[in-house]
C-alpha cells in the first residue's frame, strides 16, 4: 500500500493527534456543560463518565438527559439515539473509500471514534488515512470528551458565561476551517456544500425533520445530485 | 461507584446503537468494490456533510442570531486567507468574546 504522508515525515499517529487539537478545544465547552447537566438531571458521577466513555456522541447524550428529565422510557431513548446516529452509516461508508486496508480489528476499533468532527477532519486530510492516524485523532477527541465530562460534573461549574457563549461557535468554526480550502480548490465542492446547506435548512426549518434525518437526507441528496450532474454534463470542472 | 441498573442498561443500549452505524460500513465494505457512481457519491459526502453540519445550525447557537452570523463571518474570512484550522477556531471565539463584551 502506498503511503501518502503530506505533512513531511511526521508519523501518522502524531499527525492525527495534531489534527485532533481543534476537536479537543471544540469539545471542551460541550462536554463541560454535559457533565453539569448530567448532575442536575440526577445522574451519578460514575454514570455520567460511563456514558461519555461508552456512547461518545454529543448530541445523543444531551438528548438522553433531556428525555430522562421528562421521564421518557429507556427503550425510546435508545431508539432516538439510533435515529440521530444514522448519519454515521453514511460517514463510515465514505471514510471507507479513503481508508487504507488495515486489519479488520483495527478498523472496527477506530470506527468507535467516528463522530461528525473526527470524520470531517479525517475526510479533509490529503491522501489516505490509516489506523495509526485515526487512533491519534480519536485519542485527542475522546480524551477531551471524557475528561471534560468528568470535570463538568465534579467541578459543577462551567467556563465563565461569556467565554462559554463564545466557545459555542468553536466546532462550527472548525467545520468552516476545514471546508473553505476545499471550496477554493474545486467548484464542485461549492455545489456540494451549498446544496446540502440549503436542503438541511429546508429540512429542519420548513419540514421540521429531526436533526438526525435532516442531515443525512440533505447530505445524501446533495452528494447524489451533484454526482449525477457531473456525470450527465461530462463536466471537467474538477 | 453508585450506579442505577436501568441507567447502565440505557447507556449500554445507546452505546450499541451508536457503535453499529459507525462500524458496519467500515468493516463490511472493506473488501467490496462499489459501482463507480456510488464511489463518486461517497467521495462527495464529506463536502456535503460539512455544508449540512454548518448551516443552518451555526446561526442558532445563541438566541441572538447575530452571534452566529458574526462567528460565521469571522471563521469564513480567516479561513479564506488560508489560516490553519486552529487559528480559525480561536479567531471566531475571540471575535465573539469581543462582541459579547460589547452587548
Amino acid at each position: 500500500m502506498e503511503t501518502t504522508w503530506t505533512a513531511g515525515k511526521m508519523a501518522p499517529f502524531r499527525q492525527g493527534m495534531q489534527a485532533g487539537v481543534a476537536i479537543a478545544i471544540g469539545y471542551m465547552p460541550i462536554a463541560l456543560t454535559f457533565g453539569l447537566l448530567a448532575k442536575t438531571t440526577g445522574l451519578t458521577f460514575a454514570e455520567t463518565v460511563l456514558m461519555s466513555v461508552i456512547v461518545f456522541a454529543g448530541a445523543s447524550q444531551y438528548i438522553a438527559l433531556s428525555l430522562l428529565s421528562v421521564g421518557t422510557g429507556i427503550f425510546e431513548i435508545i431508539f432516538t439515539t439510533f435515529i440521530l446516529n444514522i448519519r454515521h452509516f453514511l460517514m463510515s461508508a465514505s471514510l471507507n473509500e479513503k481508508a487504507e486496508a488495515d486489519v479488520l480489528w483495527k478498523k472496527a476499533l477506530y470506527a468507535f471514534g467516528i463522530t461528525d468532527e473526527t470524520f470531517s477532519v479525517a475526510a479533509m486530510k490529503e491522501g489516505t488515512v490509516n489506523a495509526s492516524y485515526m487512533f491519534g485523532l480519536i485519542m485527542m477527541a475522546y480524551g477531551s470528551w471524557v475528561i471534560n465530562s468528568g470535570i463538568g460534573y465534579a467541578v459543577g461549574a462551567n467556563l465563565p458565561e461569556s467565554l462559554q457563549d463564545s466557545m459555542s461557535v468553536a466546532l462550527y468554526a472548525m467545520f468552516i476551517g476545514l471546508l473553505v480550502p476545499a471550496l477554493k480548490k474545486q467548484r464542485k465542492t461549492v455545489w456540494l456544500a451549498g446544496l446540502a446547506a440549503v436542503f438541511n435548512s429546508f429540512g429542519t426549518l420548513v419540514f421540521h425533520l429531526s436533526k438526525g434525518w435532516s442531515i443525512v437526507l440533505a447530505t445524501l441528496l446533495s452528494a447524489v445530485v451533484v454526482e449525477w450532474l457531473v456525470k450527465e454534463g461530462g463536466n471537467e470542472d474538477e | 461507584m453508585r450506579m442505577n441498573n436501568a441507567i447502565v442498561w440505557m447507556i449500554i443500549g445507546m452505546g450499541i446503537v451508536t457503535y453499529l452505524p459507525r462500524m458496519l460500513p467500515l468493516v463490511l465494505l472493506g473488501r467490496v468494490e462499489l459501482p463507480p457512481f456510488w464511489q463518486g457519491v461517497l467521495k462527495n459526502v464529506p463536502y456535503a456533510a460539512l455544508g449540512a453540519l454548518i448551516v443552518p445550525d451555526i446561526f442558532f447557537i445563541q438566541d441572538d442570531i447575530f452571534f452566529g452570523v458574526i462567528g460565521f463571518a469571522a471563521a469564513v474570512i480567516t479561513a479564506w486567507f488560508g489560516a490553519n484550522v486552529i487559528i480559525v477556531v480561536l479567531a471566531a471565539v475571540a471575535v465573539l468574546s469581543c462582541y459579547s463584551m460589547l452587548i
